[in-house]
């Protein structure tokens, strides 16, 4: 597949912002807030997580196990298992046992009165392991008629679309679009206006096809494999229909559906409907072990009763007229299993809370964050691991690693990790292109030749930054001169609206030697300690991250004068990049030799006892999530354990004696604006910042919105620039009313300044001693 | 059984906007009468001295099935904490009965319904050690917000109403 420019690529999600983004917004965000009301509201939802995450991982690790035993359980029951190797031999066997089903009612029908000789019919209710193999094309190429009775799969059907959501396919389009194609298509004579009126029509038109049908095909949430056990979670009640009407029914799933026993099904019956929309649970839990006792439903024979002739006997295995075939696909799955990256992808149940929970997401929706088949944050496992890495490299960029999704997933998949071994993936399978000599002398990084220079460029900032900063202002002059704007976009795709960090010729961490370093740090803290302070004998190392120590200085200096104002003595050593830049490109091989630089540069301070205090949130979320993957066990613990966000260490100091006084503290009923960070969310670290505020006298306002849409380099990207303003948008509605605006992001604090055309710093400059209002 | 457990039951149902009301066994029938609309459907009740009044047709025919207005069931058990409804695919068609028409009354005694969704678990293992292994919790009415709106009723029922036998 032909990768699209970046011109071709923002004029596709300039389409999908106009005409999907604002019916995706209503719908998946809606989705979200319901997610967390309930989520909030369930005691043990961390408990039922891990339960969740552990059954996957066992399930997993047993798969060819499992296959076993559900084959037997199924078979013992009466039904039969097909494990198909991929989207083919899926399509043609269902299309065989469709087939078989249809000759074989023909030709009990021959001596009876109907003379059916109509194409065979099947009924599917919704399955995105269906829509990846291409059923419907398959079994209409058999010649056999396929109807989707789920009303968002049917009102796709009929509009010939692809679904846009995991959970809601049809999520993109609004009722008066549904009405409008309905009102076309069927030419009722009163037209079709309200939901529930074409609802009313759905339910009588799919309800007569239901009763007509040859066979019923259902996916299915969970396969229990002791006994055979489909289960199908569903609201509408279309899924009973299938599997209950026709007397054959297929359901068909991922290998990756099997779990080991009834009891293992408990915890995600409990999550699923929480994650997917907020639902304590869904309307209909369905647990079949097929064929079941229920009677099958002739209705061309309607004036029989439903038990007939008694084939339903309770005391037999299921009903002897019903025929029941599970199929297990693997389409990659096993291939998926084996790869130590991709293997969690697998755990997904396919809740779509990733999809709901992502800013860009909300934005274009799946047609725009997905691939083939599926959307959203997940999806990049799973197009990679079903339909390949060019399908997945098509809309990777969107997941900006903000890492919203990693408290909604119901299985705890690290979905940003997912989606940055794939970038990893694609920088490396890609040509080595003209514009690699324009970045080489600035990337000292670790990847081989062929990434995109953009990313490249990104992913070596504090390179980059370094050099900026020892030529400024000449640099920031250069920088925002036309001609050198016109080259940066064409050749490393920086959208040229975008204003560009403006370098400080000295660092923070020149400016703290300048004023005496160490010492004077230690002196200032022991004055203020004499002066009031309480006792506390801690001792920081701050972290110059590449933002604050080459171009947002100020809330460094902020930062140190407050450690200082509460008695804690302050270095601020050269450090090395964390490796946050090269992460977010997918270079992981540069940041895995940047992660362990940083640590070895800390390890004697980690040693003697002293704490990593660090500003920029995503340079702690690096440490704290991406490290445990990138260093040793105990590296990773030593670092964790006594590295700390700026606010959470002043609200440490505060709890622990230090007086707020010392700060600048507001009259008590001062309003703050505060937008968190995305990734400092994850870490659970906005409330101790909202703490601080308010012990130190003022009245924050958290805002709600997931993300300001900038994300590190994201909102620079020439082909991303117009998603990323459409996401900071809804933040800065949000925020714009309040006098004072602070951020605790640096990307975050650039995006809003763009927007409200202020300045938006971080909370430590309004806390700093000595701040002045604006 | 407490009486927490039916009150939580009680309140989870009207949540759902699932109408509830507890009868004496003596008065089941009475009750479901006024209760099931006509034209109706049922599968037998198996609870000692309740039966399903005349006007609910056992074993219908798929036309009746069809036509019914109202489809009344005995479930295996309940479920207090979501308002769930254990509807078991058995031979005389419960399953169906349940799911077709647009009214589906559910009898459960109150002995079963159990507290939480791991005793409903505890059940539901219980049954299918006995056979009883197609079930079906259905929790609240069929819906759907596919065509832009929450609508109710789509394929399953839009109206639920629950009858709680008390113990005998």
């Amino acid at each position: 597949m032909a990768q699209r420019t970046r011109s071709e690529r923002a004029e596709r999600i300039r389409h999908l912002l106009e005409t999907e983004g604002p019916a995706i917004h209503a719908q998946a965000s809606a989705s979200n807030d319901r997610r967390k009301e309930t989520y909030g509201g369930t005691d043990d939802l961390e408990a039922l997580r891990t339960d969740a995450r552990a059954i996957k991982e066992d399930a997993i690790e047993r798969l060819p196990e499992l296959i076993e035993t559900v084959r037997a359980a199924v078979e013992a029951n009466g039904g039969t298992v097909y494990v198909a190797d991929d989207a083919a031999d899926a399509n043609a066997y269902v299309a065989d046992v469709v087939r078989n089903e249809a000759d074989a009612a023909d030709t009990a029908d021959a001596s009876g009165t109907t003379g059916d000789a109509d194409a065979p019919s099947v009924v599917k209710s919704k399955s995105m392991t269906t829509e990846e193999i291409d059923l419907n094309e398959g079994l209409e190429a058999a010649g056999i008629d396929v109807t989707e009775t789920d009303l968002g799969e049917w009102v796709l059907q009929v509009a010939d679309d692809t679904p846009s959501h995991i959970v809601g396919p049809a999520m993109h389009l609004d009722r008066g679009q549904i009405a409008d194609l309905f009102n076309e298509r069927f030419d009722p004579d009163e037209p079709f206006d309200t939901a529930e009126e074409l609802t009313r029509f759905a339910r009588d038109h799919l309800g007569e096809i239901i009763t007509e049908a040859d066979v019923g095909i259902t996916g299915a949430n969970f396969v229990v494999a002791e006994s055979g056990t489909i289960t199908l979670i569903t609201n509408e009640g279309n899924a009973r229909k299938c599997a209950v009407t026709p007397d054959t029914h297929v359901a068909i799933a991922g290998v990756e559906k099997l779990i080991p026993t009834l009891s293992d099904l408990e915890p995600f019956v409990d999550l699923i409907a929480k994650s997917a929309t907020g639902q304590p649970i869904s309307q209909y839990v369905t647990m079949l072990s097929p064929p079941t006792d229920s009677p099958t439903l002739d209705f061309e024979s309607p004036d029989e009763p439903i038990t007939g002739d008694g084939n339903g006997a309770a005391d037999g295995p299921g009903n002897s007229d019903r025929d029941f075939h599970l199929v297990l696909l693997d389409n990659g799955r096993t291939d998926m299993r084996e790869d130590d990256q991709l293997r969690e992808t697998l755990y997904c149940i396919r809740c779509g809370a990733c999809s709901n929970s992502c800013a860009n997401f909300q934005s274009v929706g799946g047609h725009g964050f997905g691939g083939e088949t599926y959307s959203g944050g997940i999806a990049t496992g799973w197009e990679a691991g079903v339909h390949g890495q060019d399908s997945a490299a098509e809309f990777n960029d969107l997941c900006t690693g903000c890492t919203r999704c990693v408290d909604a997933c119901p299985v705890k998949i690290d979905i940003p990790w997912i989606n940055t071994v794939v970038r990893d993936r694609i920088n490396r399978s890609g040509d080595a292109e003209s514009y690699d000599f324009l970045v080489d002398g600035l990337t000292p990084d670790e990847e081989a030749g062929g990434i995109d220079p953009g990313k490249r460029f990104f992913g070596n900032i504090g390179t980059v930054a370094k050099a900026a900063s020892a030529t400024a202002p000449v640099s920031n002059w250069l920088a925002d001169a036309g001609p050198v704007r016109a080259a940066l976009e064409h050749a490393l795709g920086i959208d040229r609206r975008r204003d560009l960090p403006t370098f400080r010729q000295e660092s923070l961490v020149d400016w703290f030697e300048e004023r005496g370093g160490p010492d004077a740090s230690s002196r200032r803290a022991a004055r203020a300690a004499r002066d009031g302070g309480a006792e506390i004998d801690r001792e920081v190392v701050l972290y110059p991250d590449v933002y604050t120590n080459y171009v947002d200085t100020e809330r460094g200096k902020a930062a140190v004068r407050t450690l200082e104002a509460l008695g804690v003595p302050v270095r601020v050593p050269d450090l090395p990049e964390s490796g946050r830049a090269a992460l977010s490109q997918g270079m992981i091989a540069t940041a895995d030799r940047q992660a362990s630089r940083l640590f070895a540069a800390l390890a004697e301070d980690l040693d003697a006892g002293q704490d990593v205090v660090v500003i920029e949130p995503s340079d702690l979320a690096a440490m704290h999530r991406e490290y445990e993957r990138l260093l040793p066990e105990q590296s990773f613990d030593r670092l964790q354990e006594s590295s700390y966000e700026i606010c959470e260490y002043v609200y440490g100091l505060l709890e622990n004696g230090a007086e707020p006084s010392a700060l600048s503290t507001g009259d008590g009923s001062e309003p703050v604006a505060y937008h968190s960070h995305c990734q400092q969310r994850t870490l659970d670290l906005e409330a101790p910042t909202v703490a601080v505020l308010e012990r130190c006298g003022y009245a924050p306002e958290s805002s709600s919105a997931e993300c300001c849409g900038m994300a590190g380099s994201f909102g620079y990207k020439q082909e991303y620039y117009e998603l990323s303003m459409d996401v900071g948008e809804r933040l800065a509605t949000q925020v714009e009313d309040a006098e004072t605006v602070v951020a605790s992001g640096t990307s975050c604090g650039d995006q809003l300044e763009a927007l409200l055309e202020r300045e938006v710093p971080h909370p430590i400059e309004l806390l700093a001693p000595g701040h002045s209002r604006r | 059984m407490t009486v927490d457990t039916i009150g939580r039951f009680e309140r989870a149902l009207e949540g759902l906007e699932v109408e509830f009301e507890r009868v004496a066994a003596a008065d089941a029938s009475e009750r479901i009468d006024a209760v099931a609309d006509a034209p109706a459907v049922g599968a037998a009740l198996p609870y000692e001295g309740v039966s399903l009044p005349e006007a609910v047709t056992i074993e219908p025919t798929t036309a009746e099935l069809e036509a019914a207005r109202t489809g009344v069931t005995p479930v295996g058990f309940a479920i207090a904490e979501y308002g769930s409804v254990a509807v078991e695919s058995t031979a005389d068609g419960a399953e169906p009965i349940a799911l077709y028409p647009d009214r589906h009354v559910a009898v459960v005694p109150e002995s079963d319904v159990v507290p939480n969704l791991s005793a409903g678990f505890d059940r539901l293992a219980d049954g299918f050690d006995a056979g009883r292994d197609s079930v079906v919790f259905a929790t609240g009415r069929s819906a759907t917000a596919d065509m832009g709106d929450l609508v109710h009723g789509v394929h399953g029922p839009g109206e639920v109403h629950v009858i709680v036998l008390e113990d005998r």
